[in-house]
């Protein structure tokens, strides 16, 4: 009933073409964005601006980011996370060596160096297919992070390879409490998803699914397979670098190249495939799953142990929390192999047809 | 019946109390982002049950610090930065009236924390880990790489090698064989300084994590023939690096390990591999030590121990954990004699209490911590302290103590500290305190 989309008339093409083309998605659309620029930051902690909100919108660039790649694009990549490291030490490497250089533009720039070595690192794609490129993506994973071990230089020689992240300072304003830095990593991430998600509905994104869906078919119909696939590298390894940043800027504050490790890969890559493989939404569902979900049973547990009367030390609770972690994503697997997004795909055909279902 | 319904009533307690902490206003609170499970577990564990035995034994055997009971809450980091940093913004909330030093017991959260820790006026204490240069107090006010650091270490460790050969290290070899990581590297540079200072020769050989395998390393340690071995290991590479130095026929008793080789998880899985083998310390293994069997017997006598596996009493780590907790309790007295006995310290004053600790020997021998770890004596300039370890030998069944304290080259490694803190004040943006105004 609430989701009726009846009397809604497109009468221009640009209506009929628009984002989100039903008036409910747009009004749920800005309600969301309104809350969580206006209400959260009124309301919210310092605990979960920094704990909770700044990592949960990194990692869901850094899932969007893999989504573009593997889910539109076809090209599965273990390689997510040191995507990010090349982001992390590149803003802080351009931070450092241009004098009086904006925070946004070394940013930009992190993203930009990403993205070129993502597209190095894509070029087997260009031969190699499905598992045996995410072999040859792991290649990526190891070898940056030995790169960035090895050379000083790029840690600005520290002794231990840790760096360290500069203030953010935006037009004379600092960005110092978690409530400010939570604000700018928003602003980014919505910026950027919102790109992502007209790009995925434009040539380029078509090109990508077309050659997700089929290169041989994809090449005979005209799409160039070579272009469109380091183009697919290079956008996937931006949004990727961009998280990078943010996440050493605005999260941790000091990163060390270890940190950036195979685990983190695969994380984002459960990311994506609990959140839906190919969806912008999922991204953001499966980085709230992933990483949300070990938080509140990590304060869930006790209190239920409490009722019980079970004597849990913090050891056992972190046990059993990845049992039902583990226990939890082998369900969501089989009763919905699509992603958490596919859920709410379904969800929102039936709520367009309730209460009239034929 | 009764008997479930009273441990049931104690749990649902501490659950609430974990939800909505409420610590009575004369109890000193302790956040500690602990690691008992994953990769690091086991060391955890001992660390972690050490400490925590300590801060029962306090408060069992005299009430708290001066009627301060002692409290504390654990969040388990699985020594992960990210779960690090979470578990550090959960607890912080609970830490506003009273708060103790907290310990991570992993170099990445440390680091982590740093900027953090500093705005939200909590003290951090890297206890042999962490963010070295911080020794330098007038730019990390808030961190606090207590005891020793690497790099006094190495110092130390090559004033060992030094005193055994007559004073004299001209024209010998030494081998640095360490873990390319973060860790090992820190050192890199005192064994330089040390090696332009005494004109040996270092050859340094990185090891890959984890270092299950180094036989290309020891041959060319073979081909090297050095005269001695520093060895910076962690984890697995350790009992590899004692097996192939036998294979190798390189005698163990010319290795010299620093202290995260030196517990006997590292030399029991080498078996007869390890028999001679030597490492630095910080704090002596064994229950000769009269506060651990103490704590074996107040503690664990009341049935309060912190440890499920009680043989992990006495051991190198174990023992490191209650010098920690050992310097903190110290740290709240030395605080509540400034601020008003009898009243919890909050990160402020806490911070203060860590920058004027003065720990005697005769103080050590009071607490019953005779020789568990060495004297210390910090200020704004020097957040270390100490500077001091023991070297010990693995004889096959236990760690024994073959050197008194051995100080490191201070004049020759604090000021590389202080160059390295100015650089990042320079980055930061920070402007170092005077030292010279604190009192």
């Amino acid at each position: 009933m609430l989701y009726r989309e009846a009397g809604q008339f497109k009468t221009t093409y640009a209506a009929d073409q628009q984002l989100f083309p039903i008036r409910q998605d747009r009004i749920g659309l800005i309600a969301l964005l309104a809350v969580a620029f206006l209400g959260v930051p009124m309301f919210a902690s310092e605990y979960w601006f920094s704990a909770i909100l700044i990592p949960f919108l990194i990692f869901s660039l850094a899932a969007l980011g893999l989504n573009i790649l593997t889910g539109y694009a076809g090209q599965l990549s273990l390689g997510t996370a040191a995507f990010m490291a090349v982001g992390a030490y590149a803003a802080y490497n351009f931070q450092l060596r241009v004098e009086g250089i904006p925070i946004l533009v070394s940013f930009i720039c992190a993203g930009l160096t990403a993205a070129g070595v993502g597209i190095l690192f894509g070029l087997p794609s260009l031969r190699i297919k499905g598992f045996y490129l995410a072999v040859a993506t792991l290649a990526a994973q190891f070898f940056i992070v030995w790169c960035l071990t090895k050379f000083p230089w790029l840690s600005n020689n520290s002794s231990s390879g840790v760096i360290s992240a500069h203030n953010i300072e935006i037009l004379g304003y600092a960005f110092n409490t978690p409530r400010d830095k939570y604000l700018l990593v928003l602003a980014i991430v919505v910026l950027l998803a919102l790109a992502a998600k007209n790009m995925v509905r434009s040539t380029t994104g078509r090109a990508w699914m077309a050659v997700r869906d089929m290169d041989v078919a994809a090449s005979v119909i005209g799409i160039r397979l070579m272009r469109t696939k380091l183009l697919a590298f290079a956008v996937s390894s931006f949004y990727c670098g961009v998280a990078g940043a943010l996440y050493a800027y605005c999260y941790l504050g000091s990163v060390e190249p270890d940190g950036f490790s195979l685990d983190m890969s695969f994380r984002i890559l459960f990311m994506v495939i609990i959140g839906g493989v190919g969806s912008i939404l999922g991204s953001f569902l499966g980085a709230a799953f992933i990483l949300l979900l070990p938080i509140f049973l990590d304060i869930l547990l006790p209190f239920f142990a409490g009722l019980f009367g079970l004597p849990f030390s913090s050891a056992t609770v972190s046990h059993i929390q990845i049992m039902v972690f583990g226990a939890l994503i082998m369900f969501f697997l089989i009763v919905e192999p699509h992603g958490l997004a596919r859920l709410w795909q379904i969800a929102k055909e039936k709520l367009r047809l309730w209460p009239f279902p034929h | 019946m009764k008997k479930v319904f009273k441990p049931a009533v104690a749990a649902a307690a501490v659950s609430l109390a974990l939800i909505a902490p409420q610590t009575f206003a004369a109890d000193q609170f302790f956040p500690i982002p602990s690691y008992r499970v994953g990769a690091y577990g086991a060391n955890g564990q001992a660390f972690y049950g050490g400490f925590i035995d300590y801060l029962n034994y306090v408060n069992l055997k005299e009430k708290g610090v001066n009627g301060v009971n002692l409290t504390w809450e654990e969040c388990e980091t699985e020594y992960n930065n990210a779960k690090g940093v979470e578990c550090y913004e959960r607890l912080k909330g609970k830490a506003k009236e009273s708060a103790g030093p907290i310990h991570t017991m992993s170099t990445g959260i440390s680091y982590a924390l740093i900027d953090k820790s500093a705005q939200d006026k909590l003290p951090l204490a890297m206890m042999g880990y962490g963010r070295t240069d911080a020794v330098d107090g007038s730019v990390f006010p808030y961190a606090f790489p207590l005891v020793t650091t690497y790099q006094m270490q190495a110092s130390a460790i090559v004033k060992f090698i030094k005193d055994k050969n007559g004073g004299n290290l001209a024209g010998k070899k030494i081998v640095y064989l360490y873990h390319d990581s973060a860790y090992g590297k820190e050192a890199i540079i005192a064994m330089e300084a040390e090696a332009s200072l005494n004109k040996f020769t270092l050859v340094q050989i990185p090891v890959a994590h984890p270092g299950n395998e180094q036989n290309a390393q020891w041959l060319k340690i073979r081909q090297e023939k050095p005269d001695y071995v520093v060895f910076w290991g962690w984890g697995v590479m350790n009992q590899t690096a004692l097996k192939a130095a036998q294979k190798v026929g390189f005698p163990r008793d010319k290795m010299i390990g620093s202290w995260w080789t030196g517990s006997e998880e590292d030399v029991i899985p080498a078996g007869d591999a390890a028999k001679g083998y030597m490492a630095a310390t910080w704090n002596v293994a064994g229950k000769q030590v009269p506060v651990i069997a103490d704590i074996e017997k107040v503690v664990y006598g009341a049935g309060k121990g912190n440890l499920q596996d009680k043989g992990k009493i006495g051991t190198v780590l174990y023992n490191r954990g209650v010098s920690a907790a050992v310097l903190s309790v110290e740290a709240i007295r030395k605080g509540q004699e400034k601020y008003g006995k009898g009243k919890p310290l909050n990160g402020e004053q806490m911070r203060w209490a860590l920058e004027n600790l003065n720990i005697t020997e005769a103080r050590l021998k009071q607490v019953g911590a005779t020789d568990l770890l060495p004297e210390i004596k910090t200020s704004c300039d020097n957040h270390e302290g100490s500077g001091k370890v023991k070297i010990q030998q693995w004889d096959g069944a236990k760690w024994v103590p073959v050197s008194g304290w051995i100080e490191g080259n201070k004049a020759l490694i604090h000021p590389l500290f202080q160059a390295s803190a100015k650089q990042y004040a320079k980055e930061k943006g920070i402007t170092p305190r005077d030292c010279s105004k604190e009192k």
